[in-house]
């Protein structure tokens, strides 16, 4: 197990690596100076130039990469050229909402997902399992930003029960932070509730056609007690891979989200960078979601190998 | 299970022959103006009302089609037309420093979800429909990649495929000539899927504006502009949304239809 997550471990590394590479030299190609646009068409060629030395724009390109991944390596995103402050403050401020977020929609996508792929894989071919099947084919067709707007207009703006838009900020309580989050956690969730509902489905038929669920029945155990120990364990492997896929559209996902609901993520200070050409907060940004989504698909790996010895071997 | 094939293709072909019937005709000129029949119900004139600048929306939901249709297309495109090729070359040098190339790279891009490539791209280009078709037509590249090699290595194993070899054919024709043509119907399904995905993200990026940029309507922006509005005229967002949602799930039912009629043994592998 130890030699499997090295070996894992070590090609997280070259993963992350490769990815920075890739996010530094695209960002670099961009067109235009960050400090001349910072100055403005009338600014001075000096001032553009302390500007630039200033910003450390004036050093080679494999220096500056080195200095960007060596910062973050401790903490250090940069400053942010347009708001002068660190990007690292600026993307913890703004992760404190997209990643509540996200983890809120995964826990409701896994809370609607299980009970309702367990249940149309129990009455497979008959009304409910047609029934949920119907549903899930619906899910997956409706853009959750879309999704959002109607719960806004009906349990925001006729029901009145959520606010439309807005972060309360967690210093009134975890209460109020998450009653802000619902609706946009619901409409993340929705539609990734009905992909895993299906692979929770299918996951489930399958084991149940296998021989040591026979075997399970043969000695006694009823439909459901076998269902429950040996079925539900089993079925956990591709489940896993989708749950580990899915934190990584979540999260993307967030980031139309909050513009829905007006909240202050990452995904808001990503375009407000785009707009005034702050690169390193969108290089910053986009490296964070980068590490999220390749550290979690590793985690994943970890778990399976935990769950299932039979992978250890295989890499 | 041909009932979802009927009904998928039926959802899909209304929504071809919409955004093809723009072409020629729509009831209004889609980018026409008239301020004072603005915000209109659905009506005998208008027959899906009109948006907060009296444009017609039946006629934006048809152009708006011709923007998502071509987008998804060309993507799934580049995709098909770069994926296949790599997965084919990865199964045919299994184990090789190619394959495992391919491979890492393929994991890396997966590492990047579309919107995030398109937050790269627009950051660098500008926004704009191109550079949201690259978006989600570099997304699309793994998936064929992986899709395609894994098919093509349980075919490498095969005897009619040594057959091929014992009679002298290099890697590359047996790849073209044997491999792909049994891959065929798996990749007109992912196809069909990684089209409906495609609609979906095009719809996403141009509502948060890193798509087709006006006076060319899409349905996202749409949605955008009809957010501020969804209180006093609800009809604004339901309208682009339902477009969407019968857009995808005909496409969805059509590559479900399709994988069944193409496949019966893939359904009982599922």
């Amino acid at each position: 197990m130890l030699r499997y997550a090295l070996k894992r471990g070590f090609s997280l590394i070259i993963s992350l690596a490769v990815a920075s590479l890739v996010i530094f030299f695209v960002i670099e190609i961009a067109p235009g100076d960050p400090a001349s646009f910072m100055l403005g068409i009338n600014a001075e060629p000096d001032t553009v130039a302390a500007l630039r030395a200033e910003l450390g724009l004036d050093q080679g390109k494999l220096q500056r990469y080195l200095a960007w991944v060596g910062g973050m390596l401790q903490g250090d995103f940069g400053m942010s050229y347009t708001y002068r402050t660190p990007v690292a403050g600026m993307i913890a401020d703004r992760m404190w909402v997209s990643l509540p977020l996200a983890l809120y929609a995964l826990t409701l996508s896994t809370l609607i997902a299980f009970p309702a792929g367990i249940y149309a894989a129990a009455r497979r071919g008959k009304a409910g399992d047609m029934a949920v099947m119907g549903a899930t084919q619906l899910g997956v067709a409706v853009p959750n930003f879309w999704f959002a707007m109607i719960l806004v207009l009906v349990f925001a703006i006729n029901l009145r029960w959520f606010g439309a838009g807005g972060f309360a900020g967690w210093d009134d309580g975890i209460g109020t932070a998450l009653h802000s989050l619902t609706l946009p956690a619901i409409a993340l969730a929705l539609p990734q509730a009905a992909i895993l509902a299906r692979v929770m489905r299918s996951a489930l038929l399958d084991i149940l056609g296998e021989d040591f669920m026979r075997t399970a029945r043969a000695k006694g155990l009823t439909r459901r007690q076998a269902l429950w120990r040996h079925g539900l364990r089993n079925a956990m492997i591709p489940v896993l891979t989708i749950i580990g896929l899915q934190f990584s559209f979540l999260l993307a996902g967030a980031i139309i989200i909050e513009q829905v609901f007006f909240l202050p993520g990452l995904g808001r200070l990503v375009f407000q960078a785009i707009s005034s050409r702050d690169l390193i907060v969108v290089e910053s940004v986009v490296m964070i979601l980068v590490f999220a989504v390749i550290t979690v698909n590793f985690l994943v790996d970890l778990a399976y190998a935990l769950v299932d010895p039979r992978l250890r071997s295989r890499t | 299970m041909t009932r979802n094939l009927i009904l998928g293709t039926g959802l899909s072909s209304l929504v071809v022959l919409a955004a093809l019937v723009s072409f020629i005709w729509t009831p209004f000129d889609h980018t026409a103006m008239d301020i004072p029949a603005k915000l209109q119900q659905p009506n005998g004139t208008h027959w899906l009302g009109t948006d907060h600048f009296g444009r017609d929306i039946f006629s934006m939901i048809m152009v708006g089609a011709r923007t998502s249709i071509a987008v998804a297309l060309v993507a799934v495109g580049i995709g098909m037309g770069l994926g296949v090729p790599l997965g084919l070359a990865a199964a045919a040098n299994k184990g090789s420093w190619l394959d495992e190339i391919i491979m890492r790279a393929n994991d890396l891009v997966f590492a990047f979800p579309s919107l995030v490539i398109a937050i790269l791209i627009t950051a660098i280009f500008g926004a704009g429909a191109i550079n949201a078709i690259a978006a989600i037509g570099i997304f699309n590249i793994p998936v064929f990649a992986r899709i395609t090699r894994g098919a093509a290595l349980s075919l490498w194993e095969r005897e009619f495929i040594l057959a091929a070899r014992v009679a002298g054919k290099g890697a590359a024709r047996i790849s073209g000539e044997h491999i792909l043509p049994n891959i065929a119907n798996l990749l007109i399904v992912q196809g069909t899927i990684q089209f409906s995905l495609g609609i979906l993200a095009e719809a996403g990026l141009s509502y948060v504006g890193l798509g087709a940029q006006p006076p060319t309507p899409s349905w996202g922006r749409m949605l955008a502009d009809a957010q501020t509005m969804v209180s006093f005229a609800p009809h604004l967002a339901l309208i682009p949304g339902s477009a969407i949602v019968i857009t995808v799930l005909g496409l969805n039912l059509m590559g479900d239809g399709l994988r069944d009629w193409l496949d019966p043994k893939l359904r009982l592998a599922r």
